[in-house]
């Protein structure tokens, strides 16, 4: 029989802490898969924040380092200057890239530091109980926006990729979904290229992933996928939005 | 002749120090001014950053992937910093941070103060954890000190801070350039990618039942073998000396110059600087405050190492303080009128500031 579908090489295997539904783990998946086509892993350094995807170091099979709240671009600034030969990304949700750590990420963009930004836009901050994200939609009831967020006292959902995109030290930049297998197939490339941009050494690459948190939407697994269609890529639209000759 | 912040960076020069991630503050500039060109020359990195919160994060990120690092800044740079350098304990990540200090609080003023004793010494950040910190009196200090700072931050897996002011930072003095060889320890927990071996972490978040008592036992089992081992104090003491004086960094300066005046008056002194302000000679005082029976503290804040210098003290013994803590530098002169009032009143005045 011919083997289709297997754990990639460098996925710890162990039982997940996420909870149903929660694309987390196919973003982990996909870091896995694209570190075992490159055949990086030797070399390869995780940062992420915190957040529900601090728990890396659970799932991949690679050096990492856990970095304050929203800090983990600086973190990875200093490793890559160390270290250049090596593969360094973050993994950030966008509490922490959004919001503390918003300086950070820009910065470091703009800089164009030679590392991949693995953004988990889940629209609320998944690990403190579901609050209000910068990345919530307006009208989206979380625990600290119980009317739904307004306009008025909250400001607009943040487009960080756009934004990201405009800066001149971005080679790649890119936003993703993961609520279909066509996207999911999508994403691959994505990633695969994000990787590739910092293989060749070109500068700052990034992907954004829309993702589901069932658990703070109070929705069920299918609800949460439809959520997605109808109601978040309309505002975060996906798409490659930067690719520099050179890069990707 | 070298400037205090130009030795200081030769020092970590000469140390292996090759990555730099700072953000401008006066009066600390020179060290970032000098070795944005320096570093290039000897095939390091200099990094401006866009805040002292990204510059400890640079440092941390640096110092998991094995180099050796540092930043400096003053007063409110370092405020900025507290997170990182909680989570660099926490991690056991080695590392220097200079405070050319400021007065404080708030944006206070650029002349020389003591007043970040408090935040250097108590670790400074959340958590159970203590900084390394040393205090350097002159420019050649500048420069052993940053050396012997990077040996024991590496040495101990622990952050280290110099401590200094613009009065150090600013002056001039011969500098003995001593050039050791560098030895920088084989750092086994460096994350370089996991070739050949497991994979690694460098973390401080630690869920597990016990799982964080055993780590903060473990980081307070550090600290006490920093303090048997590794406490630096300066003593200078007469025999049958009736006074004491404490001091630390720039102020300690004036106070060596009152204590030459008094001794060319007759008077029997002695003079103690830490040099290691954590660890702080807790033994030494103890000691010598037990035989002298007399101390004055001198210090360019509200009395702030005086709360060590109360912890070390033999009982009975008495214990004044002269303080400055504005901006104002102690005069060899007004040090010297308060030993001879105090040596005078002898029994009669009570402690406390004077
Ligand atoms: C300085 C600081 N402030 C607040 C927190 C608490 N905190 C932990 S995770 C988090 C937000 C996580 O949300 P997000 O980044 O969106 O990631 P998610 O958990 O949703 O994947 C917050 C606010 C912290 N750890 N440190």
């Amino acid at each position: 029989m011919q083997k289709v579908f297997a754990r990639p090489q460098s996925m710890l295997e162990t039982t997940s802490h996420f909870c149903p539904g929660c694309h987390h783990g196919t973003v982990h998946r996909l870091l896995c898969e694209a570190i075992d086509h490159y055949g990086i892993r030797e070399n390869t350094v995780g940062v992420p924040g915190v957040g529900c995807g601090v728990f890396l170091y659970d799932y991949i099979d690679i050096d990492v380092c856990e970095a304050p709240h929203g800090r983990a671009p600086a973190v990875a600034t200093g490793m890559k200057r160390v270290a250049p030969e090596n593969f360094i990304f973050t993994y950030q949700g966008d509490g922490d890239l959004g919001a503390i750590g918003f300086s950070e990420v820009v910065h470091t963009a703009n800089r164009g530091e030679n590392i991949t930004v693995i953004f988990v836009n889940n629209s609320v901050y998944g690990m403190t109980g579901g609050q209000m994200a910068p990345t919530t939609l307006l009208g989206q009831r979380t625990t600290t926006s119980p009317r739904g967020r307004d306009l008025r006292n909250d400001g607009y959902p943040l487009r960080m990729t756009e934004m990201l995109a405009a800066l001149e030290g971005v080679v790649f930049a890119a936003r993703v979904s993961l609520h279909t297998a066509a996207h999911v197939k999508k994403a691959r490339k994505a990633v695969m290229k994000a990787f590739h941009t910092q293989l060749e050494g070109t500068g700052f690459s990034f992907i954004e992933f829309i993702s589901a948190c069932p658990t703070n939407w109070n929705l069920s697994s299918q609800e949460s996928v439809n959520r997605i269609e109808k109601e978040i890529i309309p505002y975060y639209k996906t798409g490659i939005f930067k690719e520099k000759d050179g890069g990707g | 002749m070298l400037q205090g912040c130009v030795a200081l960076a030769e020092g970590a020069i000469a140390a292996g120090c090759r990555y730099y991630f700072g953000y401008p503050i006066t009066p600390q500039n020179d060290i970032p001014e000098y070795l944005s060109g320096r570093l290039p020359q000897v095939g390091g990195v200099f990094i401006q950053a866009e805040s002292e919160i990204a510059s400890i994060n640079m440092l941390l990120g640096a110092s998991a992937a094995g180099a050796r690092a540092m930043t400096s800044s003053s007063g409110p740079g370092i405020s900025l910093m507290q997170e990182g350098l909680s989570y660099m304990a926490g991690s056991e990540l080695p590392g220097l941070v200079v405070n050319i200090t400021r007065i404080g609080p708030g944006l206070g003023g650029i002349a020389s103060s003591q007043g970040d004793y408090w935040q250097a010494t108590r670790g400074g950040g959340h958590g159970d954890y203590r900084l390394i910190v040393l205090a350097p009196n002159s420019v050649q200090e500048m420069y052993d000190l940053t050396i012997k700072a990077f040996y024991l931050s590496d040495k101990y897996r622990n952050p280290a801070m110099i401590l200094a002011d613009a009065i150090l930072g600013q002056m001039k003095e011969p500098v003995r350039l001593k050039k050791p060889p560098v030895e920088i320890p084989h750092k086994p927990w460096a994350l370089t990618g996991a070739s050949g071996r497991k994979a690694q972490i460098i973390k401080s978040l630690y869920l597990g039942d016990g799982e964080m008592e055993e780590h903060n036992w473990h980081l307070y089992e550090k600290y006490e073998q920093l303090q048997r081992r590794d406490t630096l104090v300066e003593i200078d003491v007469d025999d049958n000396a009736d006074i004491l004086l404490i001091s630390f960094g720039s102020c300690s300066r004036m106070v060596q110059s009152a204590v030459g005046m008094a001794r060319s008056r007759g008077l029997k002194v002695g003079f103690v600087r830490p040099i290691t302000l954590f660890p702080f000679p807790h033994d030494t005082i103890r000691e010598l405050s037990r035989e002298v029976g007399r101390v004055l503290t001198v210090e360019m804040n509200t009395g702030q190492m005086w709360d060590d210098v109360r912890l070390s003290l033999h009982p009975g013994c008495r214990a004044s303080l002269l303080a400055r803590p504005g901006g104002g530098i102690p005069s060899p002169a007004q040090i010297l009128s308060k030993m001879e009032k105090l040596l005078k009143a002898g029994d009669k005045v009570a402690e406390g500031i004077c």
